[in-house]
């Protein structure tokens, strides 16, 4: 297992140093001088290049990725050209709204998918079954800034039951905050939960066709016993996974669902940032949002080794 | 001569007895018929649409659906079927040059990766999971930060983001055929690993690319829409349901219907097509039939 890690460690910093090498260069050759954007139109050349010289954009560019990186590792992620504050203090407010969104959405989608996926698994074939596993292929093609919009309609403009959106900030206590990022984390999660309530019940059904299902059944355990007791826990080793994979794709999609409710997360400031020509802030979040994908990648991988032995043999 | 004739009838028999499994399920069925009915109405607004979508008509703003205006009006007095007939053009074009980039440069690598094995397969698969590291969304944020916006990047985007896809799946079907007995014995007649997995691996995992196709299809169906929401898919004039949900986002109040109509076309939309990969998976493996 030790060798295991070790392999994956490697894999996962080789995987790591590549991706700073492929943002930074990318975001690089973004056309426009960040100092002119700065200064505007207006501005002499000897300011621009006095900027220029100070942000440290006459250096080369390798010399330039090597200091980005050394400033990374000590967290570090560069000073912001527009809001005049360093990047790790921006993605450290903003974090905490993103980070917070697609946790809840994580949670709603496992609440509401593995009593679904259980419940359709005991009745296999029958028609509560049917329709519930056609009511997940709708979930999982409905579009979740769409739903968002329409949950808007519902709950913000015709029951005027919450706003319809921004953000009152954890300062104003924790209830008003979650409030504000119910309805965003219901439209994350509701074409989540779709496709966490198909791989549930796909698994449950494997699992209650093995042996020691049938052994539990014959010692006198009632089918809900086995159910819950026996059958759940060996069927979620493939739910985990796509749990830690929608997470990533969760922290992802507040992306687009902060630009519905207008929540002052990382999505929203990646795209000011881009407008902006911001660069350092469009390369420290976008770096934390692939390191994150990266990690938890990496701890997928993990737990399936220590969940199935055989894979820790295999080369890849 | 004889052995040829028996592997082509066998072969055509194969795929006679697979389509009929295949238009048996109903999900099959139900599918192909909502992807042909998007695709006929793309199409047809080449030629026709029942209103100019290029044309504001200020006095006809937001008019409920009716049956001058089946799905109702937008806030310029557009008629909001004709967008739609001609944003599933958009929709359909991207998601499909994005399979299309996907396989093109996914399929060789997973196949080349599986057929030499070692260090090409570790740096090829490394490659992948670094690229897979980039949900679309934020290959679609560099590239737009970048480029700019529109339809041709929201391609680039999703279409990076299906290489390792189809890279993965191919390299590990692969790998699991280069064991078997047929394969050694192509190799101990001295073909090459090149037209071992042309002529042999390749058409053995067609099955398999096709059914991955349908779904990252769909699911490129929606990254567009999602892309062209946030501003970095198509642009105007061209209209885009993702972007007919933007615009319906300060009209909800006044005119539910210029969001519920686009979203409705892209749900029927990915709907079809999961449906249609659910019945082509279950009617090309029968070890699935009945599983779903």
């Amino acid at each position: 297992m030790s060798w295991f890690i070790a392999k994956r460690l490697v894999s996962l910093f080789v995987t790591l140093i590549f991706a700073t090498i492929v943002i930074f260069a990318v975001l690089e050759i973004i056309p426009g001088d960040p100092a002119r954007l700065m200064l505007g139109i207006n501005a002499t050349e000897d300011a621009v290049s006095a900027l220029r010289e100070q942000m440290g954009l006459n250096q080369p560019i390798f010399i330039r990725y090597l200091d980005w990186v050394t400033g990374l590792l000590s967290g570090d992620l560069g000073k912001s050209f527009t809001y005049s504050s360093q990047v790790s203090e921006l993605i450290g407010e903003r974090i905490w709204v993103s980070l917070p969104l697609a946790l809840l959405a994580l949670t709603l989608s496992t609440v509401i998918a593995i009593p679904i996926g259980l419940y359709a698994a005991a009745r296999r074939g029958r028609t509560s079954d049917t329709s519930i596993m056609a009511a997940t292929q709708f979930g999982i093609a409905i579009p979740n800034f769409w739903f968002a919009l329409l949950l808007v309609y519902v709950f913000a403009v015709a029951l005027r039951w919450v706003p319809a959106g921004g953000f009152p900030g954890w300062e104003n206590g924790i209830w008003p905050a979650l409030y504000s990022l119910f309805l965003p984390a219901i439209a994350l999660a509701l074409p989540q939960a779709a496709i966490l309530s198909r791989v549930a019940r796909s698994a449950l059904i494997e699992v209650l066709g093995e042996d020691f299902i049938r052994t539990a059944r014959a010692k006198g355990l009632t089918k809900s016993q086995t159910l819950w007791h026996h059958a759940l826990r060996n069927a979620m080793i493939p739910v985990v996974t796509i749990m830690g994979l929608q997470f990533a794709f969760l922290l992802a999609g507040t992306i687009i669902i902060e630009n519905v409710f207008y929540l002052p997360g990382l999505g929203r400031l990646v795209f000011q940032a881009i407008t902006q020509h911001d660069l350092p802030v469009v390369q420290g979040t976008v770096l934390l949002l692939v390191a994150t994908v990266v990690v938890i990648n990496f701890l997928i991988d993990l737990l399936y080794a220590w969940i199935d032995p055989r894979l820790r043999s295999t080369t890849r | 001569m004889t052995v040829t004739s028996s592997n082509t009838k066998e072969q055509s028999t194969i795929a006679r007895s697979t389509w009929q499994r295949a238009l048996a399920s109903r999900s099959f069925v139900i599918g192909v018929s909502i992807t042909l009915l998007i695709v006929v109405l793309a199409l047809l607004s080449f030629v026709w649409t029942p209103y100019d979508v290029a044309k504001l008509v200020i006095t006809n703003r937001l008019k409920a659906p009716s049956t001058e205006f089946w799905f109702g009006t937008d806030h310029f007095g557009r008629d909001i079927f004709s967008m739609i007939m001609v944003g599933a053009r958009n929709s359909i074009a991207v998601a499909l040059v994005a399979v299309a980039i996907g396989m093109c440069i996914g399929i060789p690598l997973g196949a080349w990766a599986a057929a030499k094995r070692g260090w090409i397969d570790d740096v090829l698969m490394r490659a992948n999971d670094l690229v897979f590291a980039f949900p679309s969304i934020l290959s679609a944020v560099m590239i737009t930060a970048i480029f700019g916006p529109g339809a041709i990047n929201a391609i680039i985007a999703i279409g990076i983001f299906n290489i390792p896809v189809f890279a993965r799946l191919t390299r590990g079907a692969a790998l699991s055929l280069w064991s078997r007995e047929y394969i050694l014995a192509a190799r101990v007649c001295g073909k090459s690993p090149a037209r071992i997995t042309v002529e042999h691996i390749l058409p053995n995992i067609t099955n398999l690319l096709i059914v991955q196709g349908t779904i990252q299809f769909s699911l490129g169906i929606l990254a567009e829409a999602g892309l062209s929401y946030v501003g970095l898919g198509a642009q105007p004039p061209l209209p885009s349901w993702g972007r007919m949900l933007f615009e319906a986002q300060t009209m909800m109040a006044i005119g539910p219907h210029m969001a519920i109509f686009p979203g409705i076309a892209i749900i029927l939309t990915v709907l079809g097509l999961n449906l249609m990969g659910d019945g082509l998976r279950d009617a090309l493996d029968p070890k699935l039939r009945g599983e779903n």
